[in-house]
């Protein structure tokens, strides 16, 4: 746990660091070259662009992109459907109709209405508006977002992770009918599986309670872990770090010890004993928004800060190669960028482990406190 | 970086929706049978330790029962024999107190036989010393008439004889 937090806090600082420095670059090399060279990130302002463009979520999915000698951008990838709930219904086309634009400059004719996708997000058009246009602060002032259902980069990763976390134990469980010790990737599979038994679930729900929750233990365990995982390979998938999804995983938990909570939790939420009479509401309220508010916010926040941070700081780490090239000369630049990258890329493998244990840890912990039964005296 | 412009509540009910659905296939086509399989198979272990265990038990007490029995056995022999030299040796004091006895009454016996003996034989000789005493009384009577000279050295001769006897 020291660790994870020293890892977290080493991380954030970096984080902060580099985006501080990244900014106030960005003053100095505003609108310098623009898209005149066909989309190549060679600016600071480029590079940080870029870096939240992966963060946030996107609406294809793409692995690399370049420019071909006739200077035409070619994007290697496949489109994903997108389907948004808008004022006249579900309206669905392939993201592909976009041409790649994320700044709302191609308009989508679909069911009667027009569409822009602006940062990753499907905007709406007013009836009457042909174009989007923005204010000052690059707010669309004639469109609006609509309810977007698509099968994002996010979400095609969760798929493809449900899929692999299916597949894997499916095929474990199978393999205990024919032998009790399982041979190829079940064998790596089962220590994982003790492993949130014996370390995570037992010793923090107790021996009596542990066994209904282990399904939610485990697949949230996993869940995180590969998706972690896979935001590490050159897929870019950044799923852990949304915070929808992160929100989502604390709210499961939150319903899960909220909804096994027994009488003595409650009790000694809403009304603890051996207190003064006065004192009980207020210990109510600050115990209530303990369970409510605070201990799921933690759950979340550190999730998405720790993959978000994770995510920024490798990418920025590479983007060194680009930053220094002046002065260090390509190959310098290169070697330190790589070395560098590949030391965070090691450290985040950890990280991805340790965030899908400290998730599944304090979600355990927090369902063994809401189902621990006093001894009354 | 503005998160909570970056929430999408699409996005959220997806992941709701995947996650419920891949925790309830998990849960009935991998946890539980992954998880009863593990608690059969530590069960088993834990029988199987606790019946190797017993049979150790088991076998030390068989051992133990063993070790008792061929002392006892032990014991017993020494006892046996010890009973045995003990008889032997009561036999032989037996023997040698009837022997004496027997000698004893043996000798006895033969003394008094002895004494028996020579009482005869006393009685014997009182009876021929009175016999030959009444001959030579006889005799020197016989004699006395007719010389007494002749007298004298017809006892002189009886008294030579009875002396070479």
């Amino acid at each position: 746990m020291n660790i994870a937090q020293k890892t977290t806090k080493f991380l954030t600082i970096a984080v902060i660091a580099l985006f501080t420095t990244v900014n106030f670059a960005l003053n100095s090399n505003e609108n310098n070259q623009g898209e005149e060279d066909g989309g190549k990130v060679n600016t600071k302002s480029e590079i940080t662009a870029y870096i939240q463009h992966h963060l946030a979520d996107s609406h294809d999915f793409s692995l690399f992109s370049y420019t071909s000698s006739e200077g035409e951008r070619k994007h290697f990838g496949f489109p994903l459907p997108v389907i948004v709930w808008t004022s006249k219904g579900l309206v669905t086309f392939m993201s592909s109709a976009f041409h790649h634009n994320d700044d709302g400059h191609v308009i989508v004719e679909k069911g009667g209405l027009k569409f822009a996708k602006i940062h990753s997000k499907i905007y709406e058009l007013d009836s009457n508006a042909a174009t989007v246009s923005f204010d000052e602060s690059h707010h669309a002032t004639n469109a609006h977002k609509v309810l977007d259902f698509s099968i994002t980069k996010s979400v095609f990763g969760i798929l493809l992770a449900s899929l692999l976390i299916f597949l894997g134990f499916t095929k474990l469980a199978k393999q205990y009918k024919t032998k009790a010790i399982p041979t190829g990737l079940g064998r790596a599979l089962e220590p994982l599986v003790l492993y949130v038994r014996d370390e995570i679930a037992r010793p923090n729900i107790g021996e009596k309670k542990y066994r209904k929750f282990m399904p939610y233990l485990l697949t949230v365990f996993f869940f995180i872990w590969i998706l972690n995982l896979m935001g590490l390979t050159p897929f870019g998938f950044n799923v852990t770090g949304q915070i929808a999804i992160t929100v989502c995983l604390a709210l499961f938990t939150l319903v899960v010890y909220i909804s096994n909570g027994t009488k003595d939790f409650w009790m000694h939420t809403l009304w603890m004993p051996g207190v003064p009479k006065l004192l009980r509401p207020i210990l109510a309220v600050l115990e209530l928004a303990g369970f409510l508010l605070i201990k799921p916010f933690s759950l979340l926040v550190r999730l998405f800060a720790n993959i978000t941070a994770g995510h920024s700081v490798v990418m920025g780490i590479a983007a060194l190669m680009i930053l220094l090239k002046t002065q260090f000369g390509t190959v310098g630049a290169t070697g330190i960028s790589f070395a560098l990258t590949l030391f965070l890329t090691v450290i985040e493998i950890l990280v991805a482990f340790l965030q899908a244990f400290i998730f599944t840890m304090l979600s355990a912990l927090f369902i063994g406190m809401a189902v621990e039964e006093h001894e009354h005296h | 970086m503005d998160i909570f412009n970056d929430f999408s509540i699409g996005l959220f009910a997806l992941q709701a929706v995947i996650l419920i659905v891949l925790l309830v296939l998990l849960k009935k086509f991998a946890w539980k049978p992954i998880l009863a399989s593990l608690e059969e198979r530590e069960t088993g272990i834990e029988d199987a330790l606790k019946s190797a265990e017993n049979a150790r038990k088991e076998m030390q007490n068989l051992t133990a029962d063993n070790e008792r029995l061929a002392k006892e056995a032990r014991a017993e022999r020494d006892a046996m024999m010890k009973e045995a030299r003990e008889i032997r040796e009561n036999m032989i004091a037996e023997a040698k107190e009837d022997a004496k006895e027997v000698t004893a009454s043996l000798i006895e016996k033969a003394q008094a036989s002895i004494a028996q003996e020579k009482q005869a034989a006393l009685a014997e000789i009182k009876k021929n010393v009175a016999d030959l005493s009444i001959g030579i009384a006889e005799s020197v009577i016989k004699k006395e008439l007719s010389n007494k000279k002749d007298q004298l050295d017809l006892v002189e001769g009886i008294l030579k004889d009875v002396t070479l006897n």
